[in-house]
């Protein structure tokens, strides 16, 4: 179906309640459930941290946001390219990168992901399959591209995954990126997060239709819109996108409708200074909470207790605490990195 | 708005760029800004408040994330009568849009025959610092000042913000005016503004010395003038030349300063290889028969900006840095 208006997806009274966990394996929505959790204590850590002045450089938080990585995540494996932008946190994290070693890389630190020479806008952990996020808005999507098309040559099986939000598609290099892709079939899924904010302008001051993937119809490319505060729908559409394109059958696009509940930077809300964004709207999508809507379905099916709530909770809370700890500890890079680091060859 | 036509004191660089976008757009109906976030509290620091509510938002127009679109749109405006300023909040993310400043803009008087000209002006900003890192905090200024067609223009003081700006908005030319955030707070008190013929303006002369001639433009050219202050303390008198104008490139002043103080320090804010420090030292070496001592450049090391606080505190030039190359060549 072909869709150009987000309607009720955008509106954050709706999609409140539990969601409908009938059918799913119970061990895999409990692990989605840490996954996203553990995202927004690193971010909420994150921000604090921030606030306090331990932290030089901008991070972008995507808390309220987690559903997303975590639901295209489950279907990726560690040969898979992962591409990400500004607000990476979420979609490293998903892939079960180290967290010492991401706050190590947003102290700047020797020992961080990108040795301490990239911070939170600049992430790399292609172990396990995320080859790098940078902060260019849709900076990294023809990369993405690249990566599905070496994979198809490459006879893997393996995709591509380009992370980009609602302001990105605004560049015409996406719109370059969809027909190519398209036309080549390679496999990449590009995932919109549409938070229906670029910085401080809504998505209605910038395009004249709120569905971003109105773009993938333009390009006859698979596409799936879906509410983005919705784990099960999250995975069900990218399982779907990505089997078909490890399968050869081109590339999709999946856009996930959601907000953050941090401002576009930093861990102010924003909700105050002009921007069109206020602090009942905010309200409202904090009670579309992903993880709460989660966690009250697994709750009223008896799969889970409050108590293992509270027990995910403490561990990953000390887990953060202790990767926070060494991190703040870990070493700067040498000042020869300047320059060291300038070339790979020698 | 009597600080337009009267004097006003102790403007900051930030606040007076504001006033040169007031006074054009004031007083030049064919003049339009568009660009990312001037609808926004806080994208371009203090250099636009409020501009949308006072002129409009047809003439104030937030945007889209589409630099390359903006900014060929500003190019295509300005051939059909207007006289657009576009705005890149930073000089990164201009690059898109680098197709319409180089193959399009810059070319197209000299391809057509110098029979029309896109009387555009591109504001791009520096904003760098903060641990940002390598893509939010390139000065590219040299890049620009390569090609031919463009004007490229760096202030480095409160006025030169305010009349540059001016002066560029109202050249028929295609026009770079690069402003950097590390200025914004530099105060100055501003005579009433003067409309300058940006072909007439070049390098000038902010302070008199006899020992050393330090050059710089934008936020370079603050750096050199607090070099000076910290030399003269030593008892070293310092020429420094500010290049207001990096392209195209006067060095006139610089050479007549170089045959008298005999020693050359120029400082610029972009990386070494390829850059504006070394074709300022070129075109002194070229004109000038002998010196005292070897020039000196001081500049960013050939490496990306890094975020890690001890590596960025090691690249950007300071004013000790500049002081004590200063005194390399003294010695
Ligand atoms: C080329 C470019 N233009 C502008 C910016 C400034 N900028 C950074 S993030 C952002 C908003 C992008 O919005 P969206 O793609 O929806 O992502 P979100 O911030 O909502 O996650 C903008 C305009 C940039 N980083 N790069
Ligand atoms: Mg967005």
């Amino acid at each position: 179906m072909s869709r150009t208006e987000l309607g009720a997806l955008a509106d954050a009274a709706q999609f409140q309640g539990p969601i409908d966990i009938a059918a799913c394996d119970v061990d895999e929505l409990k692990a989605a459930l840490r996954s996203m959790l553990k995202i927004r204590f690193v971010e909420q850590q994150l921000a604090a941290q921030r606030r306090d002045g331990h932290i030089g450089g901008p991070v972008h938080l995507g808390v309220g946001q987690e559903a997303v990585a975590v639901g295209v995540s489950a279907h990726l494996r560690r040969t898979d390219r992962v591409f990400g932008g500004h607000r990476s946190h979420s979609h490293l994290l998903a892939l079960g990168s180290d967290v010492r070693r991401l706050f190590a890389e947003i102290l700047g630190k020797d020992t961080g992901l990108s040795r301490g020479m990239g911070g939170s806008m600049h992430l790399w952990d292609k172990p396990n399959g995320f080859y790098g996020s940078t902060p260019i808005v849709a900076g990294t999507i023809s990369l993405a591209v690249g990566a599905g098309l070496a994979a198809a040559m490459q006879k893997t099986g393996d995709v591509a995954v380009a992370y980009f939000g609602d302001g990105a598609v605004e560049e015409g290099v996406v719109h370059e990126c969809l027909n190519l892709a398209q036309i080549l079939k390679i496999p990449v899924l590009f995932v919109v997060e549409n938070n229906l904010f670029s910085s401080h302008m809504h998505i209605s001051l910038r395009q004249p239709k709120d569905a971003t993937v109105r773009f993938a119809h333009a390009h006859d490319m698979a596409a799936e819109l879906v509410d983005g505060n919705d784990i099960v729908e999250v995975k069900r559409a990218a399982g779907r996108l990505i089997e078909r394109a490890r399968a050869g059958e081109g590339p999709g696009f999946l856009e996930a409708v959601t907000q953050r509940w941090y401002g576009h930077v930093d861990w102010r809300e924003d909700i105050d200074v002009g921007v069109n964004r206020s602090t009942a709207d905010l309200d409202q999508w904090r009670r579309r909470d992903p993880v709460a809507r989660l966690e009250s379905a697994l709750l009223s099916a008896g799969h889970m207790t409050r108590a293992e709530g509270e027990e995910i909770r403490r561990s990953l809370r000390e887990e953060i605490e202790s990767a926070w700890a060494t991190a703040a500890t870990d070493p700067y890079p040498a000042p020869e990195a300047l320059l060291a680091r300038v070339y790979i060859d020698k | 708005m009597n600080y337009l036509s009267e004097s006003a004191a102790g403007v900051s660089y930030g606040v007076a760029i504001r006033h040169a976008f007031e006074y054009l757009l004031s007083r030049y109906p064919e003049v339009f800004v568009i660009g990312q976030g001037l609808w926004s509290p806080w994208y371009v620091g203090n250099s636009m408040t409020e501009l949308d509510k006072k002129f409009g938002k047809h003439r104030v127009i937030d945007t889209p994330v589409s630099e390359l679109a903006c900014t060929g749109l500003a190019v295509g405006a300005s051939l059909a009568g207007t006289r657009p300023i576009v705005v890149h909040p930073r000089m990164d993310f201009m690059l898109y849009a680098t197709d319409a400043i180089v193959n399009q803009a810059a070319k197209w008087s000299h391809m057509l025959g110098a029979q029309d000209a896109p009387a555009v002006t591109i504001r791009a900003i520096i904003n760098r610092g903060g641990e940002q890192g390598a893509q939010h905090s390139q000065a590219l200024h040299s890049w620009f000042a390569h090609v031919p067609g463009l004007r490229v223009v760096m202030p480095s003081t409160a006025s030169d913000a305010r009349d540059l700006l001016i002066a560029a908005a109202l050249c028929n030319d295609p026009v770079m005016y690069i402003d950097d955030r590390w200025l914004y707070e530099r105060t100055e008190d501003l005579a009433p503004v003067k409309e300058l013929d940006l072909r007439r303006e070049g390098p000038r002369v902010r302070r008199q010395g006899k020992d050393i001639t330090l050059v710089g433009s934008s936020y370079s050219s603050y750096l050199c003038e607090q070099a000076a202050d910290v030399l003269a303390a030593q008892g070293i008198e310092a020429e420094v030349i500010d290049l207001r104008v990096v392209s195209p490139l006067r060095p006139e002043l610089i050479i007549e300063s170089v045959r008298k103080t005999g020693r050359l320090c120029v400082v610029d804010g972009g990386w070494r290889t390829a850059g504006l420090a070394g074709e300022v030292i070129a075109s002194v070496c070229e004109a000038v028969d002998s010196m005292r001592a070897r020039p000196v450049r001081v500049t960013l090391p050939d490496a990306p900006a890094p975020t890690s606080r001890p590596l960025e505190k090691l690249y950007y030039p300071t004013k000790e840095t500049v002081v004590q190359a200063a005194l390399g060549i003294l010695r």
